[in-house]
Formats: C-alpha cells, sequence, structure tokens
C-alpha cells in the first residue's frame, strides 16, 4: 500500500477506477425507471439486467446512491418474522445475502451472529414460542431458550434488568447477522452499471405522466423521460410519489433513529434485541455500539434526530448492559420509515397500470434488499406479482387480507 | 428535551402527550370499499394535518394544525369545528 501511494503521489492524475460513473445526460426513452438508488432500487436495476436481460433502465436518485434509509439503518439481518409469508420472503432474502459478496466481487462484511430476541413477560414468551414453530416449520434455525443459556451466551448483560423487568428467556436465531448496508446499495449499483443500466444521481422526479390510465413518463429537474414501467422504491417519499398518481395508501412516515458510540474491543459477538425495553443492539466491525430503539410518537417528514431518543434509549441499554455507561454516543441520525397497519410492506402491481411499488418499508427494509429487488425485478419482466410479494400485494387492504406482522417487525410498535 | 408548542396551554414537554392520528370522521353508511379506504388508508404526504393530542398531565385533548414538514403547530382547532352528531 505505501509504495502504492508513493506511485500515485508521483503522478498528476491517479487511475483507480470509479466505482460509479460519472453522471450523462438523461435519454427520451427507458424501458424502465426506477424512482429511488438506495439498496432496493440498485438490486431491482441489478436482477432486471442480470436475470431479465432488461438493460434500457434508468435509476433516478434525488440524492446520492444509498443516502437514504440504505444509510440509515441499524444492518440487521434475519428472517424470524410471525407470518409464513414473511418467514418465506424474509428467509430467501438471508439466503441471498450469504452469496452476495461473491456475487459482487466486494466484501459486504456479511456478519453471523446470532440474533437474540428477549422477552421480559409472559405474554413476550408466548408470541416468541409461535414465532419458533412458525420458523421451524418452514425450515429457519430459531428456538426459544432459557435465562441459562442467555447468559452462557451473552455473559456481560445483566438479565435482571436492574431489577426491573428481568429477562425470562428468549427467542434465538442463529442465522442473524449484520453486514455493511453502503457496500450492499454500491454492490449492486455496480453491478447493474456494468450490465448498461444508468444511475441518476440528483436527479428528482417530479411528476409521473399517464395516457388512458397507464404511465407513459416522469417528468425530473433534468427534463422528461418516456417510459413503460415506473417502479418506486423510495420507502419515507413513497407518500409523495403516490401523490402524484392518485393512489392512496396507508403508509404514515414516522421518523426512526439510531446512534452508535465510539469504538471499543470487540465484546458483544451476538446481535441483541428486547422489545419490551424498546432497543435493539449490535457491536460493528470497527468496535461501535450500533443502537436503534423504536419510531418517534408523531408523523413527520424530517430526518433531524433529537436528545429525547438517546436520553431515553441509554436509560434501556444500561438496565441490560451497566458497563456501558462509561461509553459516548459518537453520532446519532434519523430515517423516515413509511409505517404499514400490519407492519408488512406494501410490494408490486397497482391500480394505475405500468406503476409500480415496494414500499411500506418502515423498521424492517435493510433485511429485504436482495429479495425486494429480485422478486420486483421479476414483476416488472413479467407484468405480475412474484408468488412472494403476493400477500404484500396494495390490494390486501381492500380486501381485508393484512398480513400481520407486528410481533415480530421490529420493536415496540 | 422536545417540546411541543401548544397554542392554548404553551410550550410542554413532547413526553406530555399522546399522539392519537388525524382528526376523521367515520363514513356511516358505506360499502365495503369506502369502509376500507376509511379504516387503512392515510394522507400520508406532508403537509399541514388536523391531529388529535392527548395532554395527559391535564386530561385534556387538543385539536392541533401541525406542519409534517417542518414539525411546526400552526394552528389550533376548537372541538366544536371537529364534532360530529352519531346517526340515531
Amino acid at each position: 500500500m505505501p509504495w502504492r501511494l508513493l506511485k500515485h503521489g508521483f503522478k498528476s492524475s491517479h487511475d483507480e477506477p470509479r466505482f460509479f460513473p460519472e453522471t450523462k445526460p438523461l435519454k427520451n426513452h427507458y424501458d424502465v425507471v426506477i424512482i429511488g438508488g438506495g439498496g432496493h432500487g440498485m438490486a431491482c436495476a441489478y436482477y432486471l439486467a442480470k436475470e431479465h436481460g432488461i438493460t434500457n433502465v434508468a435509476v433516478l436518485e434525488q440524492g446520492y446512491i444509498g443516502g437514504g434509509n440504505t444509510g440509515r439503518n441499524t444492518t440487521i439481518v434475519r428472517s424470524n418474522y410471525l407470518t409464513p409469508e414473511g418467514v418465506k420472503f424474509y428467509d430467501t432474502s438471508v439466503k441471498l445475502f450469504e452469496d452476495l459478496a461473491d456475487d459482487f466481487d466486494l466484501n459486504i462484511f456479511y456478519s453471523t451472529r446470532g440474533h437474540f430476541t428477549l422477552a421480559h413477560t409472559d405474554s413476550a414468551l408466548r408470541t416468541m414460542r409461535w414465532r419458533a414453530e412458525v420458523n421451524k416449520q418452514l425450515g429457519v434455525a430459531s428456538e426459544v431458550v432459557d435465562r441459562q443459556q442467555i447468559a452462557s451466551e451473552v455473559p456481560y448483560m445483566d438479565l435482571e434488568c436492574g431489577g426491573q423487568s428481568p429477562v425470562m428467556g428468549a427467542l434465538y436465531h442463529a442465522p442473524g447477522a449484520v453486514a455493511r448496508h453502503d457496500a450492499v446499495a454500491w454492490g449492486y449499483a455496480r453491478g447493474a452499471y456494468n450490465r448498461g443500466v444508468e444511475i441518476h444521481q440528483k436527479t428528482r422526479v417530479t411528476a409521473i405522466r399517464t395516457q388512458s390510465g397507464r404511465v407513459c413518463g416522469v417528468d425530473t429537474n433534468r427534463g422528461s423521460i418516456s417510459c413503460h414501467q415506473v417502479v418506486s422504491m423510495v420507502a419515507g417519499s413513497t407518500p409523495r410519489i403516490t401523490e402524484m398518481v392518485g393512489i392512496r395508501t396507508p403508509i404514515e412516515i414516522f421518523p426512526l433513529q439510531a446512534c452508535v458510540t465510539e469504538p471499543v474491543k470487540p465484546f458483544m459477538d451476538t446481535i441483541v434485541v428486547s422489545g419490551s425495553l424498546h432497543v435493539y443492539v449490535s457491536q460493528s466491525s470497527r468496535g461501535e455500539l450500533v443502537m436503534g430503539a423504536s419510531v418517534d410518537p408523531a408523523v413527520l417528514h424530517s430526518t433531524r434526530s433529537s436528545f429525547d431518543f438517546t436520553e431515553g434509549l441509554a436509560d434501556k441499554m444500561l438496565d441490560l448492559f451497566p458497563f456501558v455507561s462509561r461509553l459516548k454516543v459518537m453520532r446519532q441520525w434519523a430515517g423516515m420509515s413509511d409505517i404499514t397497519p400490519d407492519f408488512a410492506p406494501i410490494m408490486g402491481k397497482t391500480p394505475l397500470q405500468g406503476f409500480y411499488l415496494d414500499a411500506g418499508w418502515g423498521t424492517w427494509g435493510f433485511k429485504a434488499t436482495p429479495v425486494s429487488g429480485k422478486t420486483l425485478a421479476w414483476t416488472l419482466a413479467n407484468d405480475r406479482n412474484h408468488e412472494l410479494i403476493e400477500p404484500f400485494r396494495l390490494s390486501r387492504f381492500a380486501d381485508f387480507d393484512l398480513v400481520g406482522e407486528k410481533g415480530a417487525a421490529s420493536v415496540g410498535h | 428535551m422536545k417540546l411541543l408548542d401548544c397554542p392554548v396551554i404553551g410550550a410542554r414537554p413532547i413526553s406530555e402527550f399522546d399522539y392519537m392520528g388525524e382528526v376523521r370522521v367515520p363514513p356511516f353508511e358505506a360499502d365495503e370499499a369506502a369502509w376500507s379506504d376509511y379504516v387503512f388508508n392515510r394522507n400520508g404526504a406532508p403537509g399541514v394535518l388536523r391531529e388529535w393530542w392527548y395532554h395527559r398531565p391535564s386530561g385534556r385533548w387538543y385539536v392541533l394544525m401541525r406542519d409534517t414538514l417542518t414539525d411546526r403547530v400552526v394552528g389550533h382547532v376548537d372541538l366544536a369545528e371537529v364534532r360530529y352528531e352519531l346517526p340515531s
């Protein structure tokens, strides 16, 4: 490395290949326009090009690649959900994640840690038994463990929680993992770009044009494009897009906050989640504790973070891990979560021909990055919903056919 | 500490309030489509919403107009205005 650095020092410009291309002018027409250049949008573009040979695709991103919720989540990947529909879907995602680094030839720091969801009450333990049974039925490693087993796997945790709400047991999910979120988005983006997809950053969609009941193009701050298919993969900005085409959805936006501490020596090799205490924590490969809580109390379209959040989170963290009182919080941030009433996503076809949704990702979007890209690409190529996402269709609300995932989606909702 | 600037009782810690969502009127006679629209769908785009806030220490309900993009309270709605009669 020093030699390489020295060599570059003597040259006026260095020849490190750009990860992403310079911005080109927009073309007049694309077959598919993907709104949103986060993990989901890039994954969709990647699978469209790789598996369906559809390469006349533009990904339009109002900010920069992976700068939205892709770069703001706490990177947990797991599949121990509550409904069979959810478990099948997220398990496909976990399996795709495990091979991503090879597919991309890029280190995504995928690290299988094991995932403990703590139960502090009888009712929480009951939900966990339910989840474990559903999971096992579908071949997902998931079991309820007792206090002794938790104590031996997570010895640095105070199982009494300072006497407030003792841990009674936990749902243990061995495949639970963390990954480097930016690298996932970049890997998909590079793979898509190398196969001919155009990526346009700082390009904001201002309107979606329709003609006789189907999509015919989009207007952006850089000009207009004609296209046959538009897919909205914008998470927290979904209501702004659906408002353009007059589609009503149950999505409401709540800020979700997270923070990291200063880096310390590795001591935590598992992911610990407590629904009752509204906290989830893992240690990153750099040594920082990555922590998150439940969403903010009221609807808000903003990514400002608040002191209330760190104060509340620290209070709960100290119940579980008293020794972290000496750690300083380094950074905190917020993302806009698009929450649905049943805590499952909204995916696939909509009443408007040629307009597709990948939304309702609330607090569970990162772990679904590969599978949502893959299934939406299939849906676009075949113009019908992939069987894995059929339960998550928008029309499930009108049909009163919800996918109740509240017991497993995240914490404290 | 985050404050909610209530036009009636002044700025109070937001932790004193329960947020109860947008003010809505149920359709008393509705087919399934209209009923599911009322039950599930929401006005999710940013803008000024009329929302229910319950102040726990005083046990009072307020309807505040809040801009969901800037988080500013821009007005207060008299409860008589959001009142509706139940069908007999």
